[in-house]
């Protein structure tokens, strides 16, 4: 079948602002966006830039907005969306060059909220023990591939880039409910801050735009209510 | 720009992240140079488990586990690293699970493990539950807990810089130039020691489970400097990748019982392995699949695929074990695997051969294992040659995590007492000249067309089985491309993200390996583990138990020189399961 792709492109060396450019691809139903990119790159025009690397939605490096919603362009399949296709970067970090965008903000929120395991405790000579129930608590979060489409699908991010965002939230859930950790008191602190949780409008966008069916919003909710639970 | 660091990591997978983990707790400065971000890195893509006798569901013993990896290798294993290595994997995964490491567990808290191909209790006597776990995503979480710690460390990130050079003089490795993806611009690392941890390169197959960024840039890079790579022509192809695209599906689907059927309906696997049946390991198992498709009962309108049946499995084993292979078939292939079978076939997956190394990760540049002094490699660009011939599931995980920690302490006390090297603008030249080439060239040759070439013919005539006619032919192609490599143009001329740019240079980097492994294969003159010649069928120890070390002389030439097998407790015996 025939594909009208329409990209967003911008070139920091040439252009003021994104434009965008249309391409004809030939596809088949079962070709990833990903695929149709490829071709674009590879066939017609090589100077498009766009991140990628596993192809299969587990490295998380092509979230881009694809006929308006971020998902990966690796795991979105022609099918699904029909023979008009628009593709643009994620919104709310800088551009750096069409769908290639500024990704050390993102980076420095989850930094902010102490993404590691925080237990001081000498660790036993084997394994420290945990029950399947425990280990089942934060097994959410442990799917993150930190592709940044929950953070950049939120208007609260969109509107005040300071706001931790919600891929930080699930990074310290993870570790907030693991029962091995002893860290919550320190994540708290930037969790509990201005620009922590009590940002959240509650607008599910995150939770919808999530490629590994986080249930983002509810963890984010979690995490209010144990920062609410510990302070009183 | 100019930068130092006493131990300068190259890649951000998981050798990458536990040799500057381990080397920072060492005391070093450290930095890693990644052309992705550091959680982006192809280890996020291993599923099914680590293997490591921590005994927590059934009796298991290292020595099973470095009798395992011996075998699996068809006996071009090191047995030196095979005992190194299943010692000190057990340690290795409890200090993953002390970092916080999310390992499914037993009933008891204990880390939960289940069943992989070519891991035996008793020898070979049957399979056993040795591969620690966490759902089907174990290098994901790998991955993630050690970046978490790296993190922690507060190590420093150079992501999207391409390596382009390894400055060796004199015998010793002084520091890199690195390419900055967002500026065009080249930067100048002075180092101590540095750590190539690169990962692999199966994007020279057109069918491969590996990432698009997998093109063996370091491993190229060293071998141009006359530097050799160790037994590449060992290149293992996982039976399961999903049909056709190649994607990973796990071994742990076997483990957990799944069967590999052909068209008829038949558990195959029974003829070719009896005791292990599809647990046997990768080699036999792929080729077991191509014999049963060469002889008219694949899958399909084109009859060139098995099935991967997990329908008789119990519908949460699937769900909660299983979940990411589940959702890849679904996704890709509008295949339920609760319902039907799954098409497999399979699919380039791991190089068995790399930058030799001793065992602390020290590169090596000849017989004599002379050590190049400040240079390591640990993790699937290296050879330390734990995986032989053939490398057993799980076992990249945990050579990654055990010789990462070695290289990363052994380089990082090598620094302590090293000086830094004098380094100077001149040494950006030879990566500035080849980039300018590719920008300036008005060649008529497309990056894309010659990829896809290398692709096809590199499958067409060295994977899974291969015959001297075969290869002597891709010799013959890989000089053709070679020179139409040299007038390659590109359309982006800019300096942000000139992402053409770099996959031309990566095809640069293809072409190198893709050359010293089929060189390679055309020299072994008998079938090994992966290495499956149709033209000499079998195994000759009195004349092939030995590594193959691969150098350039030119594009099309290669010599070889020759390293013994390191045995020990177990002689090579005739490898059946």
């Amino acid at each position: 079948m025939q594909v009208t792709l329409k990209i967003l492109r911008f070139d920091p060396a040439k252009d003021q602002k994104p434009t965008w450019h249309t391409y004809q691809v030939e596809a088949e139903p079962w070709d990833r966006v990903l695929d149709l990119l490829h071709k674009v790159k590879w066939d017609q025009d090589g100077t498009l830039a766009f991140r990628r690397s596993c192809g299969h939605g587990i490295c998380g490096s092509d979230a881009m907005l694809i006929n308006g919603r971020n998902r990966l362009a690796c795991k979105t399949l022609v099918k699904d969306l029909g023979n008009v296709i628009t593709v643009e970067p994620i919104r709310g970090l800088p551009v750096e060059k069409d769908l290639i965008v500024d990704m050390e903000p993102f980076f420095a929120a989850y930094r902010a909220v102490k993404p590691y395991l925080i237990n001081d405790e000498p660790p036993p000579a084997r394994e420290r023990l945990q029950s399947p129930e425990e280990r089942e608590r934060f097994d959410h979060g442990t799917k993150c591939i930190l592709c940044a489409s929950c953070t950049t699908s939120c208007p609260v991010f969109w509107v005040n880039g300071t706001y931790l965002g919600p891929a930080a939230i699930v990074q310290a859930h993870r570790f907030i409910f693991d029962s091995r950790d002893r860290g919550k008191r320190e994540r708290f602190k930037a969790l509990g801050s201005g620009s922590g949780v009590w940002r959240c409008r509650t607008a599910y966008n995150c939770t919808e735009a999530c490629p590994r069916e986080i249930p983002v919003t509810q963890l984010i909710e979690e995490v209010k209510r144990a920062i609410l639970f510990d302070r009183f | 720009m100019a930068h130092r660091h006493e131990v300068i990591v190259v890649g951000a997978g998981g050798a990458g992240l536990a040799t500057a983990l381990y080397a920072a707790r060492e005391g070093a400065d450290v930095a890693v140079i990644t052309k992705l971000y550091p959680t982006r890195s192809h280890t996020g893509a291993a599923q099914g488990g680590i293997g490591a006798a921590l005994g927590n569901v059934e009796e298991d013993h290292w020595e099973w586990h470095m009798f395992d990896t011996v075998k699996g290798g068809d006996y071009l294993t090191d047995q030196d690293a095979a005992e190194v290595f299943a010692k000190e994997v057990i340690e290795a995964v409890l200090e993953l699970e002390h970092m916080g490491l999310p390992f499914d567990r037993l009933p008891s808290g204990k880390i939960a493990q289940r069943r992989f191909g070519g891991h035996t209790k008793d020898w070979g006597k049957a399979p056993v539950h040795r591969a620690a776990h966490a759902a089907d995503r174990t290098g994901h979480m790998i991955l993630q807990t050690l970046y978490q710690q790296c993190v922690k460390h507060n190590i420093t990130f150079y992501n999207e810089f391409h390596v382009t050079d390894v400055i060796v003089e004199d015998g010793v490795a002084k520091g890199l130039v690195a390419y900055e993806l967002a500026t065009g611009e080249l930067h100048l690392f002075q180092a101590k020691a540095i750590v190539i941890a690169s990962g692999g390169f199966g994007r020279i197959y057109k069918v491969t489970s590996n990432a698009y960024t997998l093109t063996g840039d370091l491993q190229a890079i060293l071998y141009r400097k006359g530097l050799p790579l160790e037994d590449m022509e060992f290149y293992q192809f996982h039976p399961t990748g999903l049909y056709p695209l190649g994607i990973l599906l796990t071994e742990g689907a076997r483990g957990e019982g799944g069967i590999l059927r052909n068209a008829l309906g038949e558990r195959f696997m029974e003829r070719y392995a009896p005791t292990i049946k599809d647990l046997a390991p990768r080699d036999m198992v792929s080729r077991a699949m191509y014999l049963e498709v060469r002889e008219g009962r694949g899958v399909g309108p084109k009859k060139d695929h098995v099935l991967l049946d997990l329908t008789h499995l119990p519908p949460e084993v699937i769900e909660k074990k299983l979940p990411d292979i589940t959702e890849f078939s679904r996704i890709y292939l509008g295949v339920d695997p609760l319902k039907e079978p799954v098409p497999v076939m399979p699919t380039a997956h791991y190089a068995m051969g790399g930058v030799p190394t001793t065992l602390w990760g020290q590169v090596i540049r000849d017989e004599n294992n002379t050590v190049v002094p400040g240079l390591y490699a640990a993790g699937e660009a290296a050879c330390v040659s734990l995986h032989g011939a053939n490398r057993l599931g799980t076992n990249s995980l945990g050579d990654l995590v055990v010789f990462g920690r070695r290289a990363g302490i052994h380089a990082a006390r090598f620094a302590k007492d090293a000086d830094y090297h004098e380094l100077t603008e001149e040494h950006l030249g030879e990566s500035r000249k080849r980039i300018e080439h590719l920008k300036n060239s008005t060649g008529k040759e497309k990056v894309a067309v010659l990829r896809a070439e290398l692709q096809q013919s590199m499958m067409d005539h060295a994977s899974v089985f291969r015959t001297g006619e075969l290869l002597a032919k891709q010799v013959e192609i890989l000089k053709e491309l070679m020179d139409r490599y040299r007038n390659i143009s590109i359309d982006d001329k800019g300096d942000a993200y000139n992402t053409e740019l770099v996959e031309a240079l990566e095809l640069g980097y293809l072409l190198e390996v893709s050359e010293a492994l089929v060189h390679s294969a055309l020299n072994r003159t008998e079938s090994r583990g992966a290495h499956a010649r149709e033209d000499y069928p079998e195994r000759d120890d009195a004349n092939w138990l030995k590594h193959t070390l691969a150098y350039k002389v030119e594009d099309g030439k290669v010599t070889f020189r020759y390293k013994p097998v390191v045995l020990g407790r177990f002689e090579p015996k005739a490898r059946t399961y």
